[in-house]
């Protein structure tokens, strides 16, 4: 087998918006740029439509990192909902550090459908950084604390309902 | 005692602050008819009763438990399966119940984080031998035990499965007593229910027509630093409020004493994340559109986990800090 497929690769949740980053890393595509493999791309209509929920969701379920891709200030398609998701990253921010998650985990670029390139260099250099980081691995952390509860289950059985 | 007609009821409490106990009573000459109604077989706060006696029961022989309190320590979740075991249902009674509560907030340290600042770094405490509380210890051939904090603070639903929530910090009495009554007549809600309207508090706001369509936020205030206006909406006035953000039916009772939402009543069944959900609204509506001055505007929340997490941070998707505890990065003050 392959050793390189048995190392451990990040996971990178992006959430791309729909006019502008979606389109660029379209650009990406066509021009045949090659970008790492750890993106997961969910392509919304507008970076203002990323609800803080689906960050911290994409987290917990095992992502090592979220990359948020917008518009350009100025150029949003709905004239200012990057400027939303903008504000809500800036405390979102300070949440997370609050919470010991490395600030380099969730990034937000502004890649216009011009910028293939920037597409390509944004995913390679998170990717980077996120080896250079190891694994948030949340669910398994979250089962390894919940293994504390296993004795007393265990002593005193619950019907299911 | 045992009156075989009667529904038996117990009240239990984990950790909490003893206020849901506080609002059992707070039924005032109401409780006579639900005394009247039911059985209260368990009330460690009002009645003298033993662990053993509940043991004795046959399982499923209570009709409901009441539980109070956020789960944090090895007697709490034994106590937790006990009553799930003894009970037909379980409605988790209050925020830390429900949400983990005021207590969830430990989750943002390490347990090992607290236990090393309350027995030994806190300013206040002379522990020269840096003696920890153990979980057994023998003297004179007598044996005491002491549960131990398990690592996180949990809502009731992340131990033992639960029937009803019964939300607030804590709930109100009509609450309360709508749910008895609707357990006595036995016109309870499908399982799994948050026995409270499911609408945000803004739509039961008496503020309600001020609420600004587009606040654009220069400024944060804390409630206690400005003359608040007692008839014009939170945000109005810059200063955050968790109407928005947060179950109504707790009948506006921060509003009406002129004091801001803080979200005790958890998120409606559209949201997972009460505080992710309250900051992406909030923040939305800042008026920056650069990093300084978003940055300064967003000075006025110094702490956004007590702010947006007050009672919820146990069950929010994060749950609790994530890092290791012997992360050299971490520090505490």
């Amino acid at each position: 087998m392959n050793p390189v497929v048995n190392k451990w690769q990040p996971r990178i949740v992006a959430f791309f918006c729909n006019w502008c980053t979606y389109t660029g890393a379209d650009l990406a595509g066509v021009s045949r740029l090659k970008y790492a493999a750890n993106v997961r791309i969910v392509r919304l209509m507008c970076s203002g439509r990323v609800d803080a929920q689906f960050i911290v969701a994409a987290l917990a379920r095992g992502a090592d990192g979220v990359l948020i891709g917008g518009c350009h200030p100025g150029d949003c398609h709905y004239a200012e909902g990057n400027f939303k998701m903008l504000r809500r990253f800036e405390l979102l921010k300070r949440m997370l550090a609050d919470l010991g998650i490395e600030p380099e985990r969730v990034r937000l670029e502004w890649i216009s459908a011009a910028e293939g390139e920037k597409v390509r260099r944004v995913i390679n250099t998170m990717t980077e950084q996120l080896l250079r980081l190891g694994p948030l691995q949340l669910p398994q952390r979250r089962a390894e604390w919940d293994r504390e509860l296993e004795p007393v289950s265990a002593a005193t059985p619950t019907q299911s309902l | 005692m045992s009156n075989p007609a009667k529904p038996k009821i117990a009240f239990y409490w984990c950790a909490s602050c003893g206020g849901c106990e506080e609002a059992v009573v707070d039924l005032a000459e109401e409780i006579l008819g639900v005394l009247e109604a039911v059985e209260i077989v368990l009330w460690p706060c009002a009645m003298d009763f033993k662990k053993t006696d509940l043991e004795g029961l046959p399982d499923r022989s209570l009709n409901a438990t009441f539980l109070n309190g956020a789960i944090r320590t090895e007697e709490q979740a034994e106590m937790a399966h006990l009553l799930r075991r003894k009970s037909q249902l379980l409605v988790a009674y209050g925020a830390c119940a429900q949400l983990g509560g005021i207590p969830g907030l430990a989750n943002q340290f390490m347990r090992e984080e607290i236990l090393r600042y309350v027995y030994e770094d806190a300013p206040t405490v002379i522990n020269q031998d840096r003696a920890r509380p153990q979980s057994r210890f023998t003297e004179n051939g007598y044996s005491l035990c002491l549960p131990q904090l398990h690592q996180v603070v949990r809502a009731l639903d992340q131990v033992v499965p639960v029937d009803y929530y019964l939300p607030g910090c804590p709930p109100t009495p009509k609450l309360t007593q709508a749910a008895i009554g609707a357990l006595l007549a036995g016109t309870l809600p499908p399982k799994g229910t948050v026995l409270a309207p499911d609408m945000a508090l803004c739509e039961q706001c008496p503020r309600k027509a001020t609420k600004p369509a587009d606040p654009r936020f220069a400024e944060f205030h804390r409630p206690h630093s400005l003359n608040l206006d007692p008839e014009k909406c939170f945000l109005a006035q810059g200063v955050i409020c968790l109407g928005a953000a947060t179950r109504g039916g707790c009948e506006a009772a921060c509003v009406n004493g002129n004091m801001p939402c803080t979200g005790c009543f958890g998120p409606t069944s559209r949201v997972r994340d009460q505080g992710a959900k309250a900051l992406s609204a909030l923040c939305a509506n800042l008026a920056g559109k650069e990093e300084p001055a978003i940055a300064q505007t967003l000075a006025g929340v110094p702490d956004p986990i007590g702010m947006f997490y007050r009672y919820g941070l146990a069950k929010s998707l994060l749950r609790s800090n994530v890092s290791s505890p012997n992360d050299p990065k971490r520090s505490y003050v």
